[in-house]
């Protein structure tokens, strides 16, 4: 492989790993508080893909990716609203169960409304053309991934670690009994979770749109799949292991197709086998914390 | 305390830590057989924490658990109950889902021979041995009167049954020794005298060696031929029951090193004495009980 | 009032009359039904076994599973590949040639699903020793890596699977006699572990593995054992369905297929064999209902010659049948949480006793009112 071939390939695994962080933070997140897996959240991803593919139509691109994740935003606690929050006190399974349903239905209303025909993504042209550097062809939109991406998780950062709000999160994640105890309102809390996870997996579903120039009802599930898995590898519950997670799948996957183009094939695989891999060895994931269970 | 051939359990030199907390710091007790014997303690003592590592739920860092002459450490919870050691839990844990019945049968299910695969092919042996464990269940019930509710939901009886058919359902295993954690929790005096005579029925009826963890003092001083004191992890005391009673440092040990240092320096004002306020401090029972009772549960 | 014994005869004899009927019931249809018709009512009985199987591992033995289709998978193309001629694997195998074993194996239709379920239960087995000590979803995201694994594997393997093209023309062996016998093979196999103490047991690993494990209980032999049980019954299952439809391919082994079989067994009710089977009747019959949604529809319509609708032709609308669907499952799980029928299992006792159960209901609720 040239020199330039592999920086080309780093730049590629950086841009999916970015991605696969940025939707692993908001199944991290809803599982670090309500402990169940968000099914959904694949397709909330797939929703800021086409809201910004309808809104960019009337407004100016920026604009358009601003209401796109706000309304995807809003979707995300919708969803909470009507199907989980019902089932709090039900067991995980069932919330668990729900969100199963959730995804089917948020897709296949997706093919129902703006049916099965992939729609092209809204590209601004300064994203797309490519730039030459020492021979190697890089679209400024590789370089603008990884960089939204540190910024949007710096800001969360901030958020969870600087703010009251996020003071409340991290005490519902240790123990929600006692922080409901300690008159937090619980479910505002929740919904920000909710709100926060669905904006940066929005952001996610925009920029992925236009890396993969195609919107279509399904383009959720793969990518919610193995962010989810990236939270996994990273230990579910913490947002420094999604990110983690998220960039170590995108480089096993980027690379080891660019490595080895015979295993192109098994590329979907992947992601399950390092699943499979790290809840063998590493069942808390690179940096989650151990949970006993009581005796 | 060597190894006494009528020990029915011996725990050696057990230590046990939990990252830097020291659990269980050199233990050693022995539970003699044929009898019943008490481990008691304050809060936090780590006595849950050694019923944990006798059944095999934690592997201690040093030290053995010897049945007989067998030892358990480094086997799995559910070969140290066929080789005979049942226990009940602090917090009562039936299958809440299934009948007082099934719950025994279940216990039933460690020592049964047959295996599934003779259910669908309907091996004649197997249906014996089905309504074997049916009838075993049923009479072991009604031993411990619990016959009448047997088709009840086990979640829908009253307490002080849940108590007993926990007992029940680790009898059905057919255990040699019966471990007791904390069996008059929650319980009135009424009911703790009756647990009582219970407590010496079974261990007769069914000829075991019982170690029962108590925080009613009655219960253990009532039952207990050998008594063994925890505090912070270590063995501090042991003794028949009158013996314990007027151990200084069992005492010291339940009401706080404050009063036995009091009546050790009688000059000292208990007030004005900046030892007497400083062993009361981050040091004194109090406040290591809270913090031993977080890191116990 | 009836002895013991008489009462076990009673319900044998009453069980050999409901299989009777059954078939009775299949011949009269046979004759009956037309073709669509009979294919429901072998979907029926197929999804059935599907969903028995999914609930003893699920429902009973509490291991969330979301790896069915995998081996359904495994299962059809074993079956596929035994029961298939080796002249039509000759046309089949074009891109690359099959693997050279398979080549000339032929078995009987019976013996190709019996060996699409033991490599099912194979599979499962494999599966079962790395992940049986996740615990919840875990398990659950564990097995759905697996089932995708599974599914891309049969993608690429294009010697054993003949790759995305998949296998055509398997020979439609599973008719109405074999699915049915299959599936009352299965409810037998079933039902009897879970009557004796090994059911009993399996639900006491569900609801507190900790004091099950401080009882004897191997809980991961025990686990394994009904995860392999399971798997053998849904590569059973899968194995029908490709000799049923005739055409199989890794696409339709996805997270879909996994989806309305939990479907199945959710609105039948966890933990409950009568649930899995009234529930594939309800949902197998519902889904295929629904399916005049994505159909057009033509309206012509009048009111005595007062008014006339149409005729006017409504657009069938893609993806609406699974819309419905998914609000269906939502729906049961916020509402209905234990199903159509719960936990609970038909019985004759129950069933004979019915005429004085329900006499004792109305004296209890109208004999008082009377003077």
């Amino acid at each position: 492989m040239t020199v330039e071939l592999f920086i080309q390939n780093v730049f590629n695994a950086l841009t999916v790993g970015s991605l696969y962080a940025l939707i692993a933070i908001g199944y991290t997140m809803v599982y670090g508080i309500l402990r169940f897996i968000n099914f959904a959240h694949g397709d909330i991803f797939m929703a800021g893909a086409y809201l910004i593919f309808f809104i960019a139509f009337h407004l100016s691109w920026p604009i358009a990716a601003i209401l796109a994740i706000a309304g995807s935003s809003l979707l995300g606690i919708l969803v909470d609203q009507t199907a989980y929050r019902p089932l709090r006190d039900a067991p995980r399974i069932s919330a668990l169960i729900s969100a199963i349903g959730v995804s089917f239905f948020l897709e296949n209303l997706a093919l129902v409304v703006f049916t099965g025909l992939p729609r092209p993504a809204v590209q601004p042209k300064w994203m797309v053309d490519p730039i030459v550097v020492g021979g190697v062809h890089i679209l400024p939109l590789t370089f603008l991934v990884p960089v939204v991406t540190a910024v949007l998780v710096l800001g969360l950062l901030w958020i969870v670690h600087r703010t009251r709000p996020g003071l409340a999160m991290r005490a519902i994640s240790r123990d929600i009994e006692t922080t409901r105890l300690m008159g937090v309102s619980i479910d505002r809390i929740i919904a920000l979770t909710f709100g926060l996870g669905s904006a940066l997996a929005a952001a996610a579903g925009i920029m992925w749109a236009m890396r993969y120039p195609q919107i279509h009802p399904f383009m959720g599930v793969i990518p919610g799949f193995k962010a989810f898995i990236a939270a996994v590898v990273g230990g579910i519950g913490s947002i420094q292991g999604a990110v983690m997670g998220g960039l170590l799948l995108g480089t096993v996957e980027v690379m080891a197709v660019a490595f080895n183009p015979t295993l192109s094939g098994y590329r979907d695989a992947f992601a399950f086998v390092l699943l499979i891999v790290i809840l063998l060895f590493l069942p808390t994931g690179l940096v989650g914390e151990k949970i006993k269970d009581k005796i | 305390m060597s190894a006494n051939p009528t020990n029915a359990l011996d725990v050696k030199g057990l230590t046990m830590r939990f990252g830097g907390v020291t659990a269980i710091d050199d233990l050693t007790i022995e539970v003699a057989e044929g009898q019943i014997t008490g481990l008691i303690g304050p809060n936090g003592a780590g006595k849950t924490t050694v019923f944990n590592v006798m059944t095999g739920f934690y592997q201690p860092q040093a030290g053995e658990v010897l049945l007989g002459t067998r030892k358990l450490n480094g086997l799995a919870p559910q070969a140290i109950c066929a080789l005979g050691l049942a226990r009940t839990f602090q917090n009562i844990r039936l299958f809440d889902q299934g009948t007082v019945l099934e719950n025994v049968m279940v216990g039933c299910h460690v020592r049964r021979k047959c295996s599934w695969w003779m259910a669908p092919l309907a091996w004649p042996p197997f249906f014996k041995e089905e309504k074997a464990i049916r009838l075993k269940s049923q009479a072991l019930l009604e031993r411990l009167n619990l016959g009448g509710v047997s088709g009840e939901k086990a979640s829908s009886l009253p307490y002080g049954a849940q108590r007993r058919l926990e007992i029940a359902r680790a009898l059905a295993t057919e255990p040699t020794i019966l471990l007791l954690d904390e069996p008059a929790a929650g319980m009135n005096p009424q009911e703790s005298s009756e647990l009582m005579v219970f407590i010496e029925n079974v261990r007769k009826e069914f000829d075991l060696s019982i170690l029962l963890i108590e925080h009613d003092m009655k219960v253990v001083m009532g039952v207990c031929s050998m008594i063994w004191v925890m505090e912070y992890g270590r063995l501090i005391a042991s003794g028949n029951p009158s013996e314990i009673k007027n151990n200084p440092k069992v005492i010291s040990a339940y009401l706080g090193h404050q009063e036995s240092e009091d009546s050790e320096d009688p000059q000292g004002s208990s007030s004005s004495d900046p030892q007497g306020s400083s062993s009361g401090g981050p040091q004194g029972p109090g406040a290591d009980n809270s913090q031993g009772t977080a890191s116990d549960a | 009032m009836m002895t013991g014994s008489g009462r076990t005869l009673r319900n044998q004899l009453s069980t050999l009359v409901a299989i009777i009927l059954l078939a009775l019931f299949l011949k009269w249809a046979l004759t009956n039904f037309n073709g669509y018709q009979i294919q429901l009512l072998n979907l029926v009985a197929i999804n059935a076994i599907l969903a028995l199987s999914l609930n003893f591992i699920y429902g009973f033995s509490g291991m969330f599973s979301l790896g069915h289709a995998g081996f359904m998978a495994v299962g059809a193309y074993v079956s596929a590949l035994c029961v298939l001629t080796p002249e039509q694997k000759e046309i089949i195998w074009f891109l690359e040639p099959i693997f050279g074993p398979f080549a000339n194996l032929h078995t009987s239709f019976f013996v190709s699903v019996l060996l699409g379920g033991l490599a099912a239960a194979l599979m499962s087995f494999l599966i079962a020793l790395p992940i049986m000590r996740l615990g919840g979803d875990y398990l659950g995201i564990a097995t759905l890596g697996f089932s995708e694994i599974i599914r891309v594997l049969m993608t690429n393997l294009v010697p054993f699977t003949n790759g995305a093209i998949g296998l055509r023309g398997i020979p439609p062996y599973a008719n109405i006699w074999v699915n049915y016998a299959w599936l009352i093979g299965t409810l037998y196999v079933i039902r009897s572990i879970l009557k004796s103490n090994f059911g009993n047991v399996l639900k006491s690993i569900r609801d507190d593995e900790i004091a099950a494990r401080t009882m004897g209980i191997d809980t991961t032999s025990h686990r394994t054992i009904a995860f392999c049980l399971g798997g053998f019954f849904a590569g059973v299952g899968g194995a029908l369905l490709g000799s049923l439809i005739t055409t199989i391919e890794p696409k339709m082994f996805n997270f879909q297929l996994t989806f309305n079989i939990l479907l199945i067994v959710i609105a039948g009710g966890l933990g409950s064999v009568t649930g899995s089977v009234v529930g594939s009747a309800v949902i197998t019959l519902m889904l295929e209902w629904l399916r005049i949604v994505e159909y057009p529809l033509t309206v012509n319509f009048s009111f005595l010659g007062l008014f006339q609708v149409g005729p006017t032709t409504i657009p069938g609308i893609p993806g609406m049948r699974m819309v419905i669907f998914a609000l269906a499952l939502m729906f049961i799980i916020i509402f209905r949480r234990q199903g159509l029928i719960g936990a609970r299992e038909f019985s004759w006792d129950a069933f004979y006793g019915l005429p004085s159960t329900l006499k004792r209901f109305y004296q209890r609720r109208f004999g008082r009112a009377r003077p």
